[in-house]
């Protein structure tokens, strides 16, 4: 690659074939130079598509293992087991416990073709030219290291990324409008006794505590200082809402998987919930109405990426190159996009979309023709808009970010309280 | 390694050969003999619990635990459990488990008994017996979880049973305490842990000696009389080693009660896992030993009631 022509793995491998077939077989090195590469990807579930393993499989003959594990977990892995996969696909708020265990490598920006075309959310915390609200664990406070091994994050850009932006999103609370019946606006809603035995909130705490205290916000009782890093009083503040909450009934349930929140909300046992945005499409699919409702107080937004483990080499840590410099290259952007998800750098996934689905996704467009999901199922007939508009909207409103606060093991234990109030 | 814990395996056949023959080959053949088995308990049971427990000594931060000796991790388990009128998440946290415990082992008790008096007494074909026996066992074909999520279309807000009833007139809004509920949480538990009280009570039924009923009859005891004063107390041991896996299996649950109870529901285990995952593992670790010390407890207890030992 560096010379100048564009080998791609694919091509190499068909040289290899050729050459085997072609001369005498010598023995078993030859063989196992042919061998296609595994790597084995840690990260959550949500982000893992069968799809993009296919696609990869077919155009750089890299065989994508998935390890799926809840968010927490995969976190827990990198720190305990950082032999156990090739490739971590992980939120960038964990990187604050990952990035001191010493247990990832930053990526070498050179190496990324796509680097410097990666959206400014990322590098600078703005979205065309505007800053973006950056409470809590924003990626730009993590996205680069002082050295490729290093243990601190730089302030500045350097050429050691932490990890490459893989999908990222703007949360908000997924309601039913079929059964709720009346516009909603605040994040206050949540805990609305209107809405008693039918809300719900996600049961991980690092992010259920933020959802809170968007609540405790909207309703003008107390403003943070950082949701994303309280102090002792604040978490208290917050925790005794939502012991309060519960003691009056108020949820139905708590969620701690994609899963158990689609079929909350499929069924009708919760009508107000937190929610991810794949999560809400999947309702949808299933012929239920469900929108993911833009809010006046702004989204909690997240980020996931990818990282390589300190113990990758050789050819596998060429593969783990060519699969995320592949994953930035287009088609996997747009796949994500029309989940609903936004892609690390736009231009590349735009060129592997219609120009109406670029218009509904990306620009908050009335929708030229019906929408399909990725797996071809009908999201949204021709004339819907998406929920919160385009994606200068949507993320140029986040309020604050998915993050791990210096208070974590108290903020953890109090959270053990308010489950078992 | 396994010299250490030997003797105290090995003890009892020790001594009885040592009286026999004092000669050196044969005093060693039962350590031999039991040396695999003390070998796996000793790698797989002491060691790691002893690990365990000292981690739970331990310091940590975010991504790593460090070696020290801190009672900390012990003092935010019980921190602020001296106060009665609200108890701290602890004790809340036990109670809870507890109630479970205790309504778990009295409906499979009350379940487990009579099938296993119909299996053992009624059932006259030792093939009959053994192929209903064998029935008892094949929902342990599937998961455990998914014989638990199986329950939550049935007991939904729209679910099975709401609709059912609705259509039948007998309610007009939907029982919301049929799912994420106690009620749901001691279903799905019973459901699921009734075959181990089933199986050990079985066991001790088909070893009662069949004269003694017959004695019973003949001296003139009712049907009643005979199954409490004959049949119930030689079914001792089975119902105490139920009660055993009872009781283990709830204390140390928290999937069952984190998909039942909605997650709202507290665990100890949830706790626990809650903690493993925020990589705290000391806290984790110190809150395990609780948990174990408790469940010791609790079997001391029962033992003190009966003698297991002697009853084998």
């Amino acid at each position: 690659m560096t010379n100048g022509i564009k080998f791609t793995r694919r091509t190499l491998l068909q040289g290899a074939g050729t050459a085997l077939a072609a001369g005498p077989i010598t023995g078993f090195p030859a063989v196992h130079a042919a061998e296609p590469v595994t790597l084995r990807y840690l990260g959550t579930a949500v982000n893992q598509s069968g799809d993009i393993a296919r696609k990869v499989k077919e155009d750089l003959g890299i065989t994508i293992e998935y390890i799926p594990v809840v968010t927490d977990e995969v976190t827990k892995r990198a720190v305990t087991q950082p032999n156990s996969f090739d490739l971590i696909d992980t939120e960038f708020f964990s990187l604050k416990k990952i990035v001191p265990s010493g247990n990832i490598l930053g990526m070498d920006a050179r190496r990324i073709k796509n680097a410097d075309k990666i959206t400014p959310i990322f590098t600078k915390g703005e979205i065309a030219g505007k800053a973006i609200g950056d409470q809590g664990t924003a990626p730009k406070k993590v996205f680069y290291l002082e050295g490729q091994t290093g243990k601190s994050f730089a302030s500045s850009p350097t050429e050691w990324i932490t990890l490459i932006p893989t999908t990222y999103n703007a949360d908000t609370l997924g309601i039913r409008p079929d059964l709720i019946k009346r516009p909603i606006t605040s994040w206050r809603e949540l805990l609305n006794p209107e809405f008693k035995g039918r809300a719900s909130i996600l049961n991980i705490p690092s992010i259920g505590i933020m959802d809170a205290a968007m609540v405790v916000e909207a309703t003008g009782d107390y403003t943070y200082g950082d949701k994303g890093n309280m102090t002792k009083a604040e978490i208290d503040r917050t925790i005794k809402l939502l012991i309060e909450a519960k003691r009056a009934g108020q949820f139905r349930a708590f969620w701690q998987d994609f899963n158990e929140s689609v079929n909350l909300m499929a069924s009708g046992e919760t009508v107000i919930q937190s929610m991810w945005s794949p999560a809400v499409t999947k309702v949808r699919t299933q012929g239920v109405a469900c929108t993911y409702q833009p809010l006046k107080e702004g989204y909690r937004a997240w980020a996931t990426g990818f990282g390589l483990p300190k113990t990758l080499t050789g050819r596998k840590l060429d593969a783990a190159y060519d699969f995320v410099n592949w994953f930035l290259s287009g088609w996997a952007g747009a796949y994500l996009n029309r989940q609903g998800y936004y892609s690390a750098v736009p231009e590349t996934a735009k060129t592997q979309m219609e120009p109406y689905e670029w218009a509904y996704w990306m620009e908050g467009k009335p929708a030229e023709k019906d929408i399909h999901g990725p797996d071809g199922g009908l999201l949204e007939k021709a004339g819907a808009t998406r929920d919160g508009g385009s994606f200068e909207a949507r993320m140029g409103a986040v309020a604050c970010w998915n993050a791990v606060m210096d208070e974590n093991t108290y903020m953890v234990r109090k959270w053990n309280e308010f489950i078992a109030a | 390694m396994s010299d250490v814990a030997l003797p105290a395996l090995a003890d009892a056949p020790a001594k009885t050969e040592q009286t026999e023959t004092p000669a050196r080959p044969r005093r060693r053949l039962p350590y031999l003999q039991a040396a695999p088995m003390a070998l796996v308990f000793v790698v797989f049971l002491a060691i790691p619990l002893l690990l365990t427990l000292m981690v739970s000594f331990w310091e940590y931060n975010e991504y790593e635990i460090i070696p020290a000796f801190t009672l900390q991790n012990y003092r935010d388990v019980f921190e602020g459990c001296g106060n009665l009128a609200d108890p701290c998440t602890t004790v809340r946290t036990y109670l809870s488990t507890l109630k479970f415990c205790a309504l778990t082992l009295a409906f499979t008790l009350m379940v487990g008994f009579p099938v296993a008096y119909f299996l053992a007494f009624h059932v006259r074909s030792r093939a009959v017996q053994m192929a209903l026996f064998l029935l008892c066992t094949i929902p342990f074909w599937t998961s455990n979880v998914i014989r638990m999520i199986s329950w939550i279309p049935l007991l939904g807000r729209n679910g099975l049973v709401n609709d059912t009833l609705r259509s039948l007139g007998v309610i007009e809004r939907p029982i919301e305490g049929l799912l994420y509920s106690d009620f749901s949480v001691t279903l799905a538990f019973v459901h699921l842990y009734t075959v181990f009280m089933i199986v050990p009570i079985f066991n001790s039924m088909a070893r009662i000696d069949r004269s003694l009923i017959e004695a019973a009859y003949d001296a003139g005891a009712t049907g009643w009389q005979t199954l409490w004063s004959v049949v119930v107390p030689l079914c001792k041991p089975g119902i105490a080693i139920g009660t055993i896996f009872v009781l283990t299996l709830v204390m140390g649950d928290f999937v069952t009660v984190g998909v039942m109870g909605g997650q709202q529901i507290a665990s100890v285990g949830k706790v626990i896992q809650v903690q493993m995952s925020y990589l705290q593992f000391p806290a984790a670790a110190a809150n395990a030993v609780v948990l174990l010390a408790a469940v010791l407890m609790m079997i001391l207890g029962l033992t003190r009631v009966i003698d297991l030992r002697k009853e084998l």
